[in-house]
C-alpha cells in the first residue's frame, strides 16, 4: 500500500477513535446531567449542543480560528503557558471534531435516558442505591441501543468529518490530512484512481457502521414489543 | 411504640388535568397496620406515597418516623429515599429489565445474602424463574417480583401503589392473598393506595379515605364505608353500574365491591341524587337474612 495513503487512513482512523473515546467520556455524564436537569436556561444548553448539527462548519471552523489564534487571549495563553498551538495541529482538529460531533453523541444518549421510565431510577433509589449505582447498574445497561447508537454515529460522523477539517487543520500530511481531505486534494489534482479508493473505503466503513445500527435498533425494537 | 408512629401533616399543591388542588394530610399510622389510602383517581393518594417515600417534598409541613425526622420545612430536613429504609412497589412494577428476576431481588439487598434471595423467591413461588429476566414474565408475575423486592431490604415501611391495578379480577384475588400473607409474615407497617372497595375490605386494618387531597374519613374499613346512622339488617356498599326504566318504577342494578350484582327497586323521587357511577349502600331491615355454607 502507498505510505501516504496508509498514513492518511491511518490518520482519519485515529481522530474518529479519539473523538468517539473523548465524546463517550464527556457525552455520558453530560446528558444524563441534561436529561434530568431542571435548570431554567435548558432549552439554551440544548439548542448549543445541537448548533454543529445546523451551523455550516465553515461557521464553526472560523470560530475554532479566531479562538485559537496567539492573537486572542486563548491561544495566546495556550502558547505561553503550554507552548501548544492548535491551529494547523492534530490537536487542533480534534477539538474541533469532538465539539462538532457533540450533539451525535449527546442527543441519541439523552433521548435514550429520557424514554426510560422515571421509576426505574426511582425504585433503585428507593432499594437505598446511590446516584452513580443507579446511573451505571440501571440506567446505563437499558440504554444499550442508544449507546451503540451514539458511538456509531458519532465515529461515522468524525471518519466523515471535511469542512472544519480543512478549516481548522488544512492538509499537512501525516498531521491534518484526513481522507475525505485527500479526496477533495486527489480530484482537485485529477488523480481519480486515488480519490476513488479514499471514497470507497468510507463509503463502505459508513454504510457497515449504519448498518450496525438500523440492526442493533430492529433487534431491540422486537425485544420491547415482547 | 413510641418509635413506631408515623407522623404525617404536609401541605403541597399538586397541579393536574382538572386543575390545582392542595393535598393537605394530617395523620399517624400506628406499626404493624396496613393502612389503605382510598380515593378517586387524582385525590392525592399517590402524592402522599411519593412524598412519604421521600421522591416528592411536600411545600409545608413534617413527617416523622418515630424518632426521625424524615421531613420538616422549618428546620430544612429532607432525608433522601435511599435513608429512609422503605420498600415502595409501583404502579408500573419498576423491574429493571437488564437483570433477571434474581438479580432484581439481589440489587434491593444492602450486603449480598443469596440465603435471603432464595427464601424470598421461594415464599413467592418465583424459584423456577429466577434466571428469567422480567419481560418473559406475566403480569402476576412480575408483581410478585415487585412486592418481593421491595421487602429485600427489609424495609420498616412498605408502600404499594395501586400494587394489583394491573391485573385481571382473578390475578388479583390470588395476589391480594399474597400481599395479606406478606403482611402478616412480616408485620411490615404497610400503606398501600387503592380504588378498589374489595380490595379495602379484604387487605386494610385501616383506610384513610381522600378526596380533592383533604382527609375525608378514616378508621377502620367497616366504620369508615358503613353509616352506622342506618340500623339495618343488611348492609351492602358497592356502585350503580346501571339504572332502568320499567312502566313507573326504576331497576337500579349495583355492583357490590367483591363484584356482586344487586338489583334494587327504586321510585323517581330516590333517583333524585343518583346518577351512575356514585358509590351507594344497600340495606334493608324489613327481614332476617338467613345464612347457610356454600357448596
Amino acid at each position: 500500500m502507498d505510505p501516504q495513503f496508509a498514513q492518511t487512513l491511518w490518520l482519519t482512523f485515529k481522530l474518529a477513535v479519539s473523538t468517539t473515546v473523548i465524546l463517550v467520556t464527556i457525552g455520558l455524564p453530560f446528558a444524563y446531567w441534561l436529561a434530568y436537569t431542571r435548570v431554567r436556561i435548558k432549552p439554551l444548553i440544548e439548542a448549543l449542543v445541537s448548533m454543529p448539527m445546523v451551523l455550516p462548519p465553515s461557521v464553526i471552523g472560523y470560530y475554532m480560528l479566531v479562538i485559537y489564534s496567539p492573537r486572542n487571549w486563548f491561544g495566546e495563553w495556550l502558547g505561553r503557558a503550554f507552548d501548544v498551538r492548535l491551529a494547523f495541529s492534530f490537536e487542533g482538529i480534534l477539538i474541533a471534531s469532538v465539539i462538532f460531533s457533540l450533539p451525535f453523541m449527546v442527543q441519541p444518549l439523552h433521548n435514550g435516558l429520557r424514554a426510560l421510565p422515571d421509576s426505574l431510577r426511582e425504585a433503585s433509589y428507593t432499594l437505598g442505591k446511590s446516584k452513580t449505582i443507579t446511573f451505571f447498574w440501571v440506567l446505563l445497561p437499558n440504554i444499550k441501543p442508544s449507546i451503540i447508537t451514539a458511538v456509531a454515529l458519532t465515529f461515522a460522523h468524525s471518519i466523515g468529518e471535511f469542512g472544519i477539517v480543512l478549516m481548522v487543520g488544512g492538509n499537512m500530511p501525516g498531521e491534518t490530512r484526513v481522507a475525505s481531505i485527500a479526496i477533495y486534494d486527489e480530484i482537485q489534482a485529477l488523480n481519480f484512481e486515488a480519490a476513488n479508493q479514499y471514497a470507497l473505503i468510507l463509503f463502505l466503513i459508513s454504510l457497515a457502521l449504519l448498518t450496525t445500527i438500523y440492526s442493533v435498533n430492529k433487534k431491540y425494537d422486537t425485544w420491547k414489543m415482547m | 411504640m413510641e418509635n413506631d408512629v408515623i407522623f404525617i401533616d404536609v401541605e403541597k399543591m399538586m397541579y393536574t388535568a382538572e386543575g390545582s388542588v392542595k393535598l393537605m394530610v394530617q395523620t399517624s399510622i400506628h406499626s404493624g397496620e396496613l393502612v389503605a389510602l382510598f380515593g378517586q383517581s387524582g385525590a392525592g393518594k399517590t402524592t402522599l406515597l411519593r412524598i412519604l417515600a421521600g421522591l416528592l417534598a411536600p411545600d409545608h409541613g413534617s413527617i416523622r418516623f418515630g424518632n426521625t425526622i424524615w421531613f420538616d420545612s422549618e428546620k430544612k430536613i429532607n432525608i433522601a429515599p435511599q435513608q429512609r429504609n422503605i420498600g415502595l412497589m409501583f404502579q408500573d412494577f419498576a423491574l429493571f429489565p437488564n437483570m433477571t428476576v434474581e438479580q432484581n431481588i439481589q440489587f434491593a439487598q444492602p450486603e449480598k445474602n443469596t440465603i435471603a434471595v432464595t427464601e424470598l423467591l421461594t415464599l413467592f413461588g418465583l424459584l423456577e424463574f429466577r434466571e428469567r429476566k422480567p419481560n418473559g414474565l406475566s403480569g402476576g408475575q412480575k408483581q410478585r417480583v415487585a412486592l418481593a423486592r421491595a421487602l429485600a431490604r427489609k424495609p420498616q415501611l412498605l408502600l404499594l401503589d395501586e400494587p394489583l391495578s394491573a391485573l385481571d379480577a382473578e390475578m388479583r384475588h390470588a395476589l391480594q392473598d399474597e400481599i395479606a400473607r406478606a403482611h402478616l409474615l412480616s408485620g411490615i407497617t404497610t400503606m398501600m393506595v387503592s380504588h378498589d372497595l374489595n380490595e379495602v375490605f379484604r387487605l386494610a386494618t385501616q383506610v384513610i379515605c381522600i378526596e380533592n387531597g383533604k382527609i375525608m374519613r378514616s378508621g377502620k374499613p367497616e366504620n369508615a364505608f358503613l353509616d352506622n346512622s342506618i340500623s339495618g339488617k343488611v348492609q351492602i356498599t358497592g356502585q350503580i353500574a346501571r339504572i332502568e326504566k320499567q312502566d313507573t318504577i326504576y331497576v337500579v342494578t349495583v355492583i357490590s365491591g367483591n363484584n356482586q350484582i344487586i338489583k334494587v327497586i327504586a321510585f323517581e323521587n330516590d333517583l333524585e341524587n343518583l346518577k351512575i357511577g356514585d358509590r351507594v349502600m344497600v340495606y334493608s331491615k324489613a327481614f332476617n337474612p338467613i345464612i347457610s355454607k356454600l357448596g
